[in-house]
């Protein structure tokens, strides 16, 4: 998984049946640093993420329909977690 | 997922029988800033997408979902057409 950021959100109302309900979140993945890892990813919301919260994304099918619960859809992205704090001997990140 | 614009459309009469009836978009994906992330691509289309539009690229063996039970040799399905996008 990676440490990202909620950086946004995209409506779409014409969309795979399997995606209505879903939030789609507009996330930045993080380096340690705090700073951009490579381009913004969309997800479904699997806890209710906010917008400035730090996530958890995980970039893989299966997971991403297990957070859907909606058994096959066409989804390959989820934030399945909300990240409080990172805990690294060097101090928090 | 990926935001994406939609650029144009592929015609292939000669491809594989799975693939008839399928429309195949080309497709660049971009961030949450329209910057362009990677360079274009083929998607199979599954929402009526056209030319200019903005929507959901989903990438992966999940891109054949949307098409179930049929079974559609595609790595890539545009799966939404995003009215409006908000970002920081």
């Amino acid at each position: 998984m990676l440490l990202a950021r909620v950086v946004g959100m995209a409506v779409a109302t014409q969309k795979n049946e399997k995606l209505v309900g879903a939030k789609l979140l507009l996330v930045q993945p993080l380096d340690l640093a705090g700073q951009d890892r490579g381009g913004t990813v969309m997800a479904i919301d699997g806890v209710d993420a906010g917008i400035g919260d730090r996530v958890l994304l995980v970039q893989d099918g299966k997971a991403a329909m297990q957070t859907l619960g909606k058994g096959l859809a066409g989804v390959d992205a989820a934030v399945i977690g909300v990240v409080d704090a990172v805990d690294l001997p060097g101090g928090e990140a | 997922m990926l935001l994406a614009r939609v650029l144009g459309t592929v015609v292939a009469t000669r491809k594989d029988p799975a693939l008839v009836g399928s429309k195949l978009l080309l497709v660049q994906p971009i961030d949450a800033r329209s910057a362009p992330i990677g360079k274009p691509l083929v998607a199979i289309d599954s929402v009526g997408a056209g030319a200019g539009e903005h929507v959901i690229y989903l990438k992966g063996r999940e891109a054949a979902h949307p098409f179930l039970p049929g079974d559609v040799p595609t790595d890539a399905a545009i799966v939404g057409i995003v009215d409006q996008w908000y970002a920081e």
